[in-house]
């Protein structure tokens, strides 16, 4: 059990994070709203509640790591650092704006926070690897967080990452799945079928955990749950795309498409009254 | 001019890349090596023998190693991932791209059995693009040593060397060139005969060719330049451009399709004010099988074909 006051406050920093994105993707006029509205309830328990870091030091050597292998969420994790305070959160609003820092997909030379530059999809799970592997090498306690999405474990290289994750018994690697069933072609599992999917990385040597992944308070117990037994975790979020704003919930149509100036200005307002609601 | 010699002793430079990783490896603690399941063959095995704790073999999927040797980099390791040349850059390609090269890590791939003289194997083995794959690659440098010397030169220097590298060597015993360590340097050219008539410019396995080629100009009266060039890039433009102007004509050798190589860096060079140029490398074709010595005569990568192309060159 946690106390109110904490499933409150992250409840409000999961809200910012989806004003931001609706914010910046719209005056972007590009991006990827579904994918990271899915994702803002697990941002907002790792940054301001799970990970250890520091946004005064970025690179701190011991700081918890996330790899944000599904880059297109990238709005998602950008409003996270900013109102973590790794950068002004006015800067939000220049996304994918020339000559200004945030690229379209997390770049972490340009911005400070990210820890690895990621968009092609697929290979965020072995920079994971790679980092889980230097924490045991050099005898650090960090533990990397990797989150995936859902279409992208059609990719190979997911697997031969998942592989050796295992095989190098890395328990300071969580993989989250963003599991919400949706990708830019169709449903997951008409395109590509991924499923049984705790059954296939269990197979692989992973511990697997599901859980509803916008009840912030499942999220927190779970991380709390993951033992260091000498298995990676992924955590199944299942999740709704396009959550938090009614005519993007579950709709393939908001995957990579930002909104009109209309659905802009209804999204914000829903967005704004849930606040409400909450400060009650 | 740096001394070079021609005999017939040879050394192979797996050998030396893994003498010169252990040596590293005990000067420095953050230095990690990965493997694609051919650690004897690329010789990262030793390297594994005496540090354990230090070496991975992350089995036969080489994307997810360029992608665990970026995640070890972004934590401060100096990495060397080692497989074939022609697994290293074709089918990595965009792990590379994303992983390494976009957001500048210490990795340094250290590619083995590149070129035609991989020998039986076939085709699918002579790896003859890499150096174009990665030329391309905003971020990174691209060096084909000669011998086992510069080979151990090589390995330090570019441990040291912020940003990705990729280092291409071959399978066969290499004739030794240089008597003594220190030459090498990231970006530099070295003339190693000095002439006027034609300047040979080459890298890799084609720099004892080119040297041969040398002497047998010679004996026809013919004065070449020999230029050997490690670092394809960033190349040593203006070395290049001096060459040029001096003997007003050139020959790039390399052991590499003719497009994206060495041939194409130096013709980019003096593109502003071109001499004549003929560019030695496969001419565009796969491979096949054959002995090394054999497949290097009938594909052209020889210091008789440098000389007839000489000849033909001055000729004009």
């Amino acid at each position: 059990m946690h106390d109110e006051k904490l499933i409150k406050e992250l409840k409000r920093k999961a809200l910012q994070i989806r004003k931001w994105v609706i914010e910046s993707i719209y005056r972007a006029g590009s991006g990827h709203p579904g994918g990271s509205l899915s994702i803002a309830d697990i941002l907002a328990c790792l940054y301001f509640h799970e990970m250890r870091h520091d946004p005064k030091n970025p690179k701190w050597p011991d700081r918890d790591r996330l790899v944000l292998s599904k880059g297109h969420a990238a709005p998602a994790l950008y409003a996270a650092l900013a109102l973590a305070g790794y950068f002004p959160v006015e800067e939000l609003k220049n996304l994918r704006k020339i000559g200004h820092f945030l690229q379209g997909h997390p770049c972490m030379k340009k911005v400070p926070g990210v820890d690895m530059s990621t968009g092609s999809l697929g290979q965020g799970l072995s920079v994971a690897v790679g980092m889980a592997l230097a924490g045991k090498l050099d005898k650090r306690d960090y533990r990397v967080f990797v989150i995936l999405g859902d279409g992208e474990v059609q990719e190979g290289q997911i697997w031969e990452a998942a592989n050796a994750a295992s095989h190098y018994k890395l328990d300071n690697l969580i993989a989250i799945l963003d599991r919400n069933k949706l990708q830019i072609d169709g449903p997951t599992e008409e395109i590509m079928h991924t499923e049984p999917l705790a059954m296939r990385w269990k197979a692989f040597g992973w511990d697997v955990i599901e859980i509803d992944g916008h009840d912030i308070e499942e999220i927190l117990d779970t991380f709390h749950e993951i033992k260091l037994n000498e298995k990676p975790t992924i955590i199944i979020a299942h999740t709704i795309k396009g959550k938090g704003v009614s005519f993007m919930e579950g709709t393939l149509s908001f995957h990579g498409k930002p909104p009109s100036h209309e659905q802009y200005i209804r999204a914000m307002s829903e967005l704004e009254q849930e606040e409400r609601e909450l400060n009650g | 001019m740096v001394s070079a010699i021609l005999t017939d002793k040879k050394r192979n430079l797996r050998d030396a890349y893994s003498s010169a990783l252990i040596e590293l490896g005990h000067k420095n603690p953050d230095v990690v090596v990965l493997d694609a399941d051919l650690a004897l063959s690329t010789k990262t095995k030793r390297f594994g023998t005496v540090f354990p704790d230090r070496f991975f073999d992350m089995g036969i999927a080489e994307a997810n190693m360029m992608g665990v040797a970026a995640g070890l980099a972004t934590c401060g390791k100096i990495v060397f991932a080692s497989t074939f040349a022609v697994f290293a850059t074709g089918r990595c390609y965009d792990a590379i791209r994303q992983s390494i090269a976009y957001p500048e890590l210490n990795v340094n791939i250290v590619a083995t059995h590149a070129g035609i003289s991989v020998g039986g194997d076939g085709a699918s083995h002579q790896m003859l693009e890499d150096i174009a794959l990665m030329r391309v690659l905003p971020n990174m440098t691209v060096i084909a040593p000669a011998d086992a010397t510069e080979m151990e030169d090589v390995v330090p220097a570019i441990a040291e060397h912020e940003g990705p590298c990729y280092v291409r060597i071959g399978r066969e015993d290499a004739p030794i060139i240089f008597e003594t360590h220190g030459a090498f340097e990231i970006g530099k050219g070295y003339v190693l005969r000095d002439g006027s008539d034609v300047a040979i410019i080459a890298t890799g396995t084609m720099t004892a060719e080119a040297l041969k080629a040398y002497d047998l100009l010679k004996e026809e009266g013919i004065d070449a330049k020999v230029i050997h060039m490690p670092t394809i890039k960033p190349l040593d433009e203006e070395l290049v451009r001096e060459a040029a102007e001096e003997t007003g004509r050139i020959i790039t050798c390399e052991e590499h399709s003719i497009i994206g190589g060495l041939g194409d860096a130096v013709a980019m060079a003096i593109a502003k004010k071109p001499v004549p140029m003929v560019r030695i490398g496969v001419n565009d074709v796969f491979g096949e099988s054959g002995n090394a010595r054999e497949l290097m005569e009938k594909y052209g990568l020889t210091a008789e074909n440098i000389v007839a192309k000489a000849k033909e060159l001055i000729e004009k």
